[in-house]
């Protein structure tokens, strides 16, 4: 439990109220991560790691537990805080892309700037150093159907890493990609890890995937049954 | 935060052009219905106005009782009952400012090789106070030619069109059934009546003449109708009295019979012609009304499939910070300039309209500037009003459900 923990997770509940009663989803999960860590979360389907993500991210509050972000107890905050903190301290990469289909790559990097109150010039010069940044800069017109996908998810990293996050959340990131493509992704992943000390928590089914992680949680039931360093040993036999 | 949601709002409208105008189009035809149906409306009062400005103010008619002669009843007017002396005494009641016995008959008119056959009324110079009737041209008679039954008569316009064209009648004579007559004066345009009459198309005589000379009576004095003026509308009911009592008394009428004469108020029908007018012209605003809200309806409807099409959006935007009050301020923006706009389009498309049916048919139609104040207002508190709900509906998505919709 040191002091410099940048999440730090303890006894968290959660359960879905359903017609046939509730039904439990993460059953005591405490978890801390350290700034500048790479995680990679697995665990077969069910095994509660997407709601996991879901409360990380401040899109979904646990049932019961305590939820510290960059020192702030999450779980007693508003819709509006919690707004707040997924605009600044969170980036999210979804595994399809979720960019806006009508909108240029440059309005939906400068997405999450309109939410902060950035003025227009400012979001436009942002969005483009990071285009830049993904290898992109200069489809900044294009719209997100004339890209490919591989592309379409480095625009999506560009917009995760706009507002300069402390914490990347990426949610099966190569689970549309070809192999070439996801070894790209990755790479880009762990670049902005090292070099730029980025938090990186990554949710996966692959074991390659996981293995560019340094450390790894496998949820099984809800529960927390293995977190420890990566071992390709490990990962490959998950 | 209103700033950037303008824009977003402003973006996901030119990105869904088609549909944005679909939106509108309801509203432009709203607006558009209610400015043109106001404005036919009003022109419609407008000419029920001018017709009962031209017919004179706190106007009374008096009628002659009628006759029955072998159990055949003569109808109102027939009998010999009123008297030039009941007009003079009608004169003298301090509620009524002007009086005008009136004979009236038909006569064929003669000028050269023209001739036309029009009203001719005999009556008094008081005929021309109590219709608020001005002349054109020339001088009215005077009570000096009703005494002495003089030939001189004042034409109406169209008569006067009709059998002298483009030449100046006043100082020629005319013929009326072979007697000669001097034109005195031409009367101003007065246009239709109430009831659709050319009012110009008439010959006022002095009423001595027309009963001695032209028309002739076994009732030498008597006259069928007269109109008398209040001198003012509070007047009204006293001067209504007065005269009742009056007449009653000159005709020495007992206790309990029938009056032999009637007196009928023509105000009071010409504000029910005004009100019917006033309500015509407000039915046809509601009407319209009908067509504004069933444009906001529209933008509700698409407004809701556009929330539901958009889902994802919604759910990426709040993903990346947007607060519940930033969507429903997008959503809210995006209702209020497609009915901003199609209220500024329905303007035109009414106020176009108006011009259009102006220039190709006669009807009065008036377009007011507060009927285009009124539609704008009303059409952008119905897109306000029904923007809020989907845009509340959008707002209160769950993110984690918005991220996952297909």
């Amino acid at each position: 439990m040191e002091a410099g923990a940048i999440i730090r997770i303890s006894g968290l509940f959660k359960q879905y109220q359903t017609v046939a009663g509730a039904v439990p989803v993460l059953k005591d999960v405490s978890l801390t991560i350290d700034p500048g860590e790479f995680v990679a979360i697995m665990g077969p389907s069910g095994s509660g790691k997407s709601t996991f993500m879901n409360i990380l991210g401040c899109l979904d509050k646990p049932t019961r537990g305590t939820y510290v972000l960059n020192g702030k107890e999450v779980d007693v905050l508003s819709s509006d805080d919690l707004a707040h903190l997924r605009n600044e301290a969170i980036g999210f990469v979804f595994q399809g892309f979720n960019l806006l289909p009508r909108a240029d790559l440059e309005s939906n990097v400068a997405l999450p700037l309109v939410y902060s109150g950035v003025d227009n010039g400012e979001r436009r010069k942002r969005a483009g150093e990071m285009l830049e940044k993904v290898g992109l800069g200069s489809y900044k017109r294009s719209l997100p159907n004339q890209i490919s996908g591989g592309q379409q998810q480095r625009v999506a990293i560009a917009r995760a890493l706009v507002n300069r996050p402390r914490i990347i959340l990426a949610d099966e990131p190569t689970g549309n990609l070809d192999t070439a493509t996801s070894r790209e992704i990755m790479t880009l992943f762990t670049r902005l890890n090292k070099e730029d000390g980025i938090t990186v928590i990554l949710v996966t089914h692959e074991s390659d995937i996981a293995a560019y992680a340094d450390r790894l949680v496998r949820f099984i039931d809800g529960r927390i049954v293995h977190d420890g360093a990566v071992t390709h040993v490990e990962a490959g036999n998950a | 935060m209103i700033g950037p949601m303008l824009t977003e709002a402003w973006s996901a409208m030119v990105a869904n052009r088609l549909r944005t105008f679909l939106t509108m189009l309801g509203m432009v035809i709203g607006v558009g219905a209610v400015i043109l149906m106001l404005a036919i409306g009003q022109g419609a009062q407008y000419e029920v106005d001018q017709s009962i400005a031209s017919m004179g103010s706190n106007l009374f008619i008096v009628m002659s009782g009628s006759t029955t002669s072998g159990g055949v009843r003569m109808g109102g007017g027939a009998a010999p009952t009123l008297t030039l002396g009941d007009a003079q005494a009608i004169s003298e009641l301090s509620s009524i400012a002007a009086v005008a016995p009136v004979a009236p008959g038909t006569a064929q008119i003669i000028y050269e090789q023209n001739n036309w056959s029009t009203q001719v009324n005999g009556t008094t110079p008081g005929y021309l106070e109590v219709r608020d009737w001005k002349l054109a041209s020339g001088y009215p008679f005077a009570d000096s030619d009703v005494r002495a039954a003089t030939r001189v008569a004042l034409l109406g316009q169209t008569v006067a069109k009709n059998i002298f064209g483009d030449e100046d009648p006043v100082g020629k004579t005319i013929r009326i059934k072979s007697s000669p007559y001097l034109v005195t004066g031409i009367l101003a345009a007065k246009g239709q009546s109430l009831d659709g009459r050319d009012q110009d198309d008439t010959i006022l005589i002095p009423v001595t003449t027309a009963q001695r000379k032209l028309f002739g009576t076994q009732f030498q004095g008597s006259v069928r109708f007269m109109m008398a003026q209040a001198i003012s509308a509070q007047a009204m009911p006293a001067a209504e009295r007065a005269m009742n009592q009056l007449l009653r008394q000159r005709h020495h009428l007992q206790e309990g019979a029938d009056d032999d004469f009637s007196v009928r108020n023509l105000t009071a029908i010409a504000n029910a012609a005004a009100a019917t007018a006033r309500v015509m012209s407000l039915m046809l605003g509601a009407i319209a009304s009908i067509s504004l809200v069933v444009g906001g309806i529209g933008i509700m409807n698409i407004m809701l499939v556009s929330v539901t099409e958009r889902t994802r959006e919604i759910g990426i935007r709040m993903a990346v910070g947007a607060r519940r009050r930033d969507i429903l301020t997008q959503f809210l923006m995006e209702a209020v300039i497609i009915s901003i706009a199609g209220c500024l389009l329905g303007v035109l498309l009414g106020v176009g309209g108006a011009v259009l049916i102006n220039g190709i048919t006669d009807t009065a139609v008036v377009v007011t500037l507060s009927s285009i104040a009124l539609a704008f207002m009303v059409a952008a508190g119905v897109g306000i009003f029904f923007g809020f709900y989907p845009a509340n509906k959008a707002a209160h998505l769950n993110p984690i459900e918005a991220l996952r919709y297909q």
